[in-house]
């Protein structure tokens, strides 16, 4: 076995606080050899990208090792000065960030960037460099790389820019790449390449990698020893199939089950129940005094034809001047009563435009919306009142979506008392029953928002949209922003609401083994138009298009496991 | 309250010396300017107790005619320096927390309103605040004031000077307001909050003063303090120029005006006095606004 390029041992971050000190990495050790890539992997806050940080010398002040060695290539750089630190970073330790957006300086071309990061680095003439830095272009796969050597990184497709990150990364000739969730924010066909690419010139160069993700499925895709990390310690480590095949943990073996499958429907999500987060959902309560409306009268709650929204791409005074941008192009399908519609797609593809004109906070431009008989475009304010008690939505991210200087229960009474749907003294108690049926404790009625974690808010969420009791439930994408057990916890709550509850809902997601569990039929959208609608285990074993072929390839999947070995895992 | 004492912006004026001290001097101020009647010695507003005789008596010293003797020594008129300053900073203070209200009462509206509504609305109220920040905020407080003066007729112009002058100076500085609260809104409008409550039906004015309102008035907190310290001072810069507080019923601005008249004929204390007070009140209020905007600001600590 070949010397680890850098070894980690029992390194320990601390941040003092008012409140005495915190530690957010407890005694993390691991090694990483050249050409092999190490998967941190952990649910947020777990300490994996401040271990990353320590690494490259980057801990934001006020936070330092306290205790522990960081050793590259037979040198320890944990108590190196600021400037040493900085000549290692960037140098022989390079760093790939999440973000390619705001990764690269907007004002210098990438071939500029480049070049000056060879010429600190390697010391080469300028035509050295620049000949260098085509040929890393053309390494990460950057068609014409001679033209877009000269262009800006807003040129750039949001996966292009990260295979220019990954360049830059690779300029210095690193012995070692900390990667940051590099694929997080990008879609999964990217998110494919871009592993690819990372695990392929990983081996090539012989460097190390540390693969910080939240993501088992980029996992098992990727690496070839994991690291699971819990509040700060390591809870488990080893090779990548060993951890996946046969977890000894409590907390890995609950993780890798809590990821939904593609392959298979279940009833239910399994739950993370380490750590005893999991509380419980009193549906049946719910559902006792729940206003079962009628069903409609077709079968069809609500029917969309023809749908367009077009937005202003460039604005002029005169009409014909102005250009637009179809966000949303003829798109029809219907849903019928009690069914939960999934609509998957890539980034830009027009999903939650569509979600937004059937809630009615954006105009629509074009075609139908009917709801149970009714044609929502065109209906007057009081009509439109109506329409909305009926319909609510559930929005992604559960930080801005309530509002902060409002208290829990005022949010959640909100629809309530705007509807007049009860009298002020009854208010109250019927908030306080809500609450606790979405499992939140007695005593958030009176908190706000930020005493909340995303999980809760996503509650509480949920809480006020089942407040004036609707109908129909649009879900726009409500667990992307959210670890994958608690994700499970709120999908199981939403499944549970269908099921007892007879919602309606139109479930948006770009996860397509979520929309596999939640969805009785799901639409595929692309640029704006929809690709195929098809029953989900239809579409799952027999994608009509194309386009659906190429996403289900390109799902991560825990392939390492078989079946026999998920169903041990669950028991 | 426990919130409130356990909260970050409590800590952080528990760790920083200056904003006890101004805090302390602007409480202090305040208190000497509402309770002025029973600190003062002599009401300097009232005619009948004045006595021309103490006229230009320095202080601590004995008069030569009348024999009293004045702790910061009395002006033309014989008014008790100390006395006058305490009522001056009263009428200071009242006009320019006044004057701080009515702007950001209007700063506030307007602000919301092209925030949130868009479209014409901001563009003529947004090009109304431009055009308003190219004259120069004491010009158009003068402006105001001498149209104001104007109408008014002559039998009242005293009574309403004070009135004219908070009007003057609040319509001159409501653009900063605006300005913030607009870029404010902007943020809040595309939050998924403001989409939640549209959904459930709420109507515009609702949404704006139920749901934005509370979200932007951070940054308008901040602006109130550090105006308050500049509506003070345009309150004396006008009073100085002879265009605000009366004579009878004299600002701070209004006493330095008188003072710089004597400074050359040696009675330095009918300047000097008014003049330092304006410095601390105006020093104090604004180290307190700045203090206030690195600790709302999460990303300067």
């Amino acid at each position: 076995m070949t010397e680890p390029v850098l070894s980690i041992r029992n390194l320990t971050v601390e941040i003092p606080t008012r409140r005495g000190l915190f530690k957010p990495v407890q005694g993390v050790s691991y090694d990483i050899r050249p050409g092999e890539i190490r998967g941190v992997v952990g649910e947020s806050g777990a300490g994996k990208s401040m271990t990353g940080n320590a690494v490259i010398g980057l801990l934001d002040p006020p936070a330092r090792v306290s205790e522990g060695e960081i050793w590259l290539n037979g040198r320890r750089i944990d108590q190196l000065d600021a400037e040493q630190k900085r000549r290692i970073r960037g140098g022989e330790i390079a760093m790939i960030f999440q973000d390619p957006l705001t990764s690269l300086n907007p004002l210098f071309t990438v071939g500029e960037q480049l070049v000056e990061t060879i010429q600190l680095h390697l010391g080469l003439s300028s035509s050295e460099a620049q000949s260098r830095a085509i040929a890393l272009l053309d390494r990460v796969r950057i068609p014409n790389p001679e033209e877009r050597f000269h262009q800006y990184p807003h040129q750039f497709s949001g996966g292009m820019r990260q295979r220019v990150v990954i360049a830059l990364a690779l300029c210095s000739e690193p012995s070692v790449i900390v990667a940051d969730e590099p694929t997080t924010a990008l879609d999964v066909s990217i998110q494919a390449q871009v592993l690819d690419l990372i695990k392929e010139l990983a081996r090539e160069r012989q460097v190390g990698v540390i693969l910080v993700t939240h993501d088992m499925g980029v996992i098992a895709d990727t690496t070839d020893e994991v690291t699971v990390m819990y509040e700060g310690r390591v809870v488990e480590q080893g090779t990548t199939s060993q951890i996946l095949g046969a977890p000894t943990h409590e907390y890995t073996k609950s993780l890798i089950a809590a990821v939904p499958r593609p392959q298979v429907k279940l009833h239910r999500f399994p739950q993370v129940s380490y750590g005893g987060r999991e509380t419980a959902f009193k549906i049946e309560d719910l559902a006792r005094n729940w206003d079962r409306s009628t069903a409609s009268k077709s079968g069809t709650l609500v029917e969309v034809k023809g749908l367009t929204k077009r937005f202003l791409a460039k604005g002029a005074i005169l009409p014909s001047q102005r250009s637009y941008f179809t966000a949303v192009d003829d798109v029809s399908f219907d849903i019928k009563d009690g069914e939960v519609f999934g609509l998957v797609g890539e980034s830009g593809s027009g999903k939650s435009t569509v979600a937004r004109m059937l809630a009615t906070l954006y105009p629509v431009d074009g075609g139908t919306v009917t709801f149970d008989g009714e044609e929502v475009t065109g209906m007057d304010a009081k009509q439109l009142s109506a329409y909305r008690k009926q319909i609510q939505m559930i929005f992604q991210d559960p930080f801005s979506s309530l509002n902060p200087r409002m208290s829990v229960g005022d949010i959640v009474a909100e629809p309530l008392v705007h509807h007049k749907l009860l009298s002020r003294a009854e208010i109250g108690p019927r908030v306080r029953e809500l609450l606790d049926r979405v499992g939140l404790a007695s005593d958030a009625y009176r908190k706000y928002p930020h005493e909340f974690s995303g999980g809760q808010r996503q509650r509480i969420s949920i809480a006020r949209a089942l407040a004036t009791q609707p109908r129909f439930l649009i879900c726009d994408e409500p667990t992307s922003a959210l670890d994958v057990s608690i994700q499970a916890q709120i999908l199981n709550i939403l499944k549970d609401l269908q099921e007892h509850l007879g919602l309606t809902m139109l479930f948006i997601s770009h996860d397509l083994p979520v929309v596999r569990q939640m969805c009785d039929r799901v639409g595929v959208m692309r640029q704006g138009k929809l690709v195929e609608v098809q029953e989900t285990s239809a579409l799952f074993e027999a994608p009509k298009s194309d386009y659906t072929r190429e996403l289900l390839d390109l799902m991560p999947r825990l392939e390492q496991l078989s079946e026999e070995q998920i169903a041990e895992l669950r028991t | 309250m426990n919130r409130f004492l356990d909260s970050d912006v409590f800590y952080a004026f528990r760790t920083s010396p200056v904003a006890i001290v101004s805090l302390i001097v602007t409480v202090l101020m305040v208190l000497a300017a509402v309770f002025a009647p029973l600190i003062a010695t002599t009401n300097p507003f009232d005619p009948a107790s004045l006595n021309l005789m103490n006229g230009f008596t320095a202080p601590m010293e004995p008069n030569a005619f009348t024999g009293e003797s004045f702790f910061l020594g009395t002006d033309d008129q014989g008014r008790d320096v100390f006395s006058t300053i305490l009522y001056g900073l009263r009428i200071s203070l009242f006009v320019g927390v006044a004057a701080v209200m009515l702007a950001m009462v209007i700063g506030i509206f307007l602000g919301l309103l092209s925030g949130y509504v868009g479209g014409w609305t901001e563009t003529i109220i947004m090009r109304a605040a431009d055009v308003q920040l190219t004259f120069p905020s004491i010009l158009v407080a003068m402006l105001i004031f001498g149209v104001a003066k104007g109408v008014t007729p002559v039998e009242y112009r005293d009574q309403m000077a004070i009135w004219v002058l908070i009007l003057a100076i609040g319509l001159s500085d409501w653009v900063q307001f605006a300005r913030v609260v607009r870029g404010a809104t902007l943020v809040e409008k595309s939050k998924d909050y403001v989409a939640a409550a549209r959904l459930i039906g709420r109507s515009p004015l609702t949404i704006m003063i139920r749901h934005i309102l509370p979200n932007v008035l951070s940054p308008v907190l901040v602006i109130a303090t550090i105006s308050l310290a500049l509506a003070i001072i345009a309150e004396a810069t006008l009073s100085f120029l002879g265009v605000g507080a009366p004579a009878t019923q004299p600002s701070l601005g209004t006493l330095i005006r008188i003072g710089q008249g004597f400074l050359f004929s040696g009675e330095w204390w009918i300047l000097l006095f008014p003049a330092c007070t304006l410095l601390v009140l105006a020093l104090a209020v604004n180290l307190l606004g700045d203090w206030l905007r690195d600790a709302l600001n999460p990303r300067l600590r």
